[in-house]
């Protein structure tokens, strides 16, 4: 019986001593943290896919908690975490709107051009920098290796057909195969944004075409036809003012080379086409009050 | 001093912890999937066996020998391994912010590593000193330190490698790899 009693006590007096000691040590040793940091850190999504600029979700914690960062910073979390994040910090939101991935190439394998055949690493950022500039013939396009595929932690990108496609439901628009894409073909637009530009080509139209069949030639056709004025010229490449759009699709119909990307569901299409004859409607009335005034004059 | 010496560089190489005791073999195979976290897992290794051995010589020698509770060393050394780690990283968090960022995520995964507790089950079975104690933990840590970052090494390598069979890519590569370390490290056999 006391063959069993010494040991138990022996060990039991060691835990204890131990669990003192610890206990001791969380309160001499105690670090204030801003009990906020840890509030921040449970509502934040925990998927450090680094999108803040932050080493992870615990950096961004503690950033948003000493202002150092805006509270809008975290793609992942969307608009319920910048309000939950409002909350704790008594901050106003400033509600960036939604941005969602988006590839400006429609260049797939069979409709640009080759030039060279590349042996490499199937890697873009490998691909990007060694002579030659990989397969295509288009120094601009996406080359299709997959290295956003690869670096997306929440799975929205992947290759069809010789190019990425982004998962528009899964997306999050954190910005991190923007960041990684070395032919800065991939940028962020706001989620409500449907139509699109999908060229990044800055060359003249016989150039462009010459190493593509989709890419923009710079024709300016989509300028002089939108209602709303919102494409302007960059270059020899048209550029969608987001701002000022509002996806009618006229120029996704006048586009000759059709470069420019139509993602509008049938809805949409529908609204746009409504509000398109409104505005027809607007400028005929206008159109005939000036006929009408001027015989006046 | 020539027995300390050929003790300190026989458990470097020739009783290699990870290679030839093979203790230790999952932080080996999990955490050497890079190069900058196998060096930090390697010194943090160091830093806690070093401690850990010591402080359970300690309890060996002037608490279960005296008291005749040799049999107890398993559940004691547990003990003593978890709390102290616990201890070092409150006190590291503290004391030394920037030791505690490099080291911090590591200390917790050590808690429970075997080839802390296998160093100083070691240590007891061969009826070391306290300064042969440590120098044989020194040597053990170093070793593990050396056998991680080496395969941490090569892994990176075999990462990019493209001519690679689908089937072996990741963790069985890996293992093979761990696998022909072993057998090299075989080679030191005869050293001492």
């Amino acid at each position: 019986m006391t063959g069993m009693i010494y040991p138990a006590i022996i060990m039991g007096g060691l835990g204890l001593i131990f669990g003192a000691l610890l206990a001791y040590a969380s309160k001499a040793f105690y670090v204030e943290v801003d009990p906020r940091q840890i509030q921040v850190r449970t509502v934040l999504p925990g998927a450090n896919c680094g999108g803040c600029g932050y080493a992870g979700c615990d950096g961004y914690a503690e950033a948003v908690v000493a202002g150092e960062a805006p509270i809008t910073s975290c793609a992942a979390g969307g608009s319920v975490l910048v309000e939950r994040l409002s909350e704790i910090l008594g901050v106003e939101a400033s509600g960036d709107e939604p941005k969602v991935a988006f590839l400006k190439c429609q260049g797939s394998p069979e409709k640009t051009v080759k030039d060279s055949v590349y042996y490499g690493f199937a890697d873009c950022r490998q691909a990007a920098v060694v002579p030659g500039k990989g397969p295509n013939a288009c120094r601009f396009g996406c080359l299709g290796l997959g290295t956003c595929a690869r670096v997306c932690v929440f799975g929205a990108m992947s290759i069809r057909d010789g190019l990425a496609v982004v998962d528009i439901e899964k997306c999050v628009g954190c910005g991190t195969c923007v960041a990684q894409c070395p032919r800065e073909v991939l940028s962020l637009v706001p989620r409500k944004t449907k139509v699109q530009v999908a060229c990044s080509s800055p060359l003249r139209g016989p150039d462009v075409k010459k190493a593509c069949s989709v890419g923009c030639i710079g024709c300016t056709m989509c300028v002089r036809s939108c209602p709303v004025q919102a494409i302007e010229m960059k270059g020899a490449l048209a550029e969608i003012h987001v701002e000022k759009c509002i996806n009618c699709g006229v120029c996704v119909s006048k586009c000759p080379t059709k470069c420019i990307i139509d993602r509008r569901s049938k809805w949409e299409r529908e609204q746009a086409e409504k509000t398109l004859c409104e505005i027809n409607a607007e400028k005929e009335a206008a159109a005939q009050k000036e006929t009408e005034t001027k015989p006046a004059e | 001093m020539s027995g300390l010496l050929a003790l300190f560089i026989g458990s470097i190489f020739v009783n290699n912890i990870l290679l030839a005791r093979f203790l230790g073999c999952c932080p080996f195979l999990g955490v050497s999937s890079k190069l900058e976290t196998a060096k930090g897992m390697g010194f943090a290794v160091i830093f806690v066996m070093l401690m850990a051995s010591t402080m359970t010589w300690l309890i060996f020698e002037y608490i279960l020998v005296p008291l005749n509770l040799q049999y107890l060393y398993t559940l004691s050394f547990i003990l003593v391994i978890a709390a102290l780690v616990q201890f070092v990283e409150i006190v590291l968090k503290k004391i030394q912010p920037g030791l505690y960022k490099s080291l911090g995520i590591f200390l917790p995964l050590i808690t429970t590593n075997c080839a802390v507790l296998g160093v100083a089950v070691i240590n007891m079975n061969e009826k070391y000193g306290l300064i042969e104690s440590i120098v044989h933990t020194l040597g053990a840590s170093i070793g593990f330190l050396i056998a991680i970052v080496l395969m941490a090494g090569i892994r990176e390598r075999i990462e990019v490698s493209q001519s690679m069979p689908r089937c072996l890519r990741g963790l069985p590569i890996a293992l093979v790899t761990a696998g022909l370390m072993s057998i090299a490290f075989m080679g030191f056999s005869g050293i001492i």
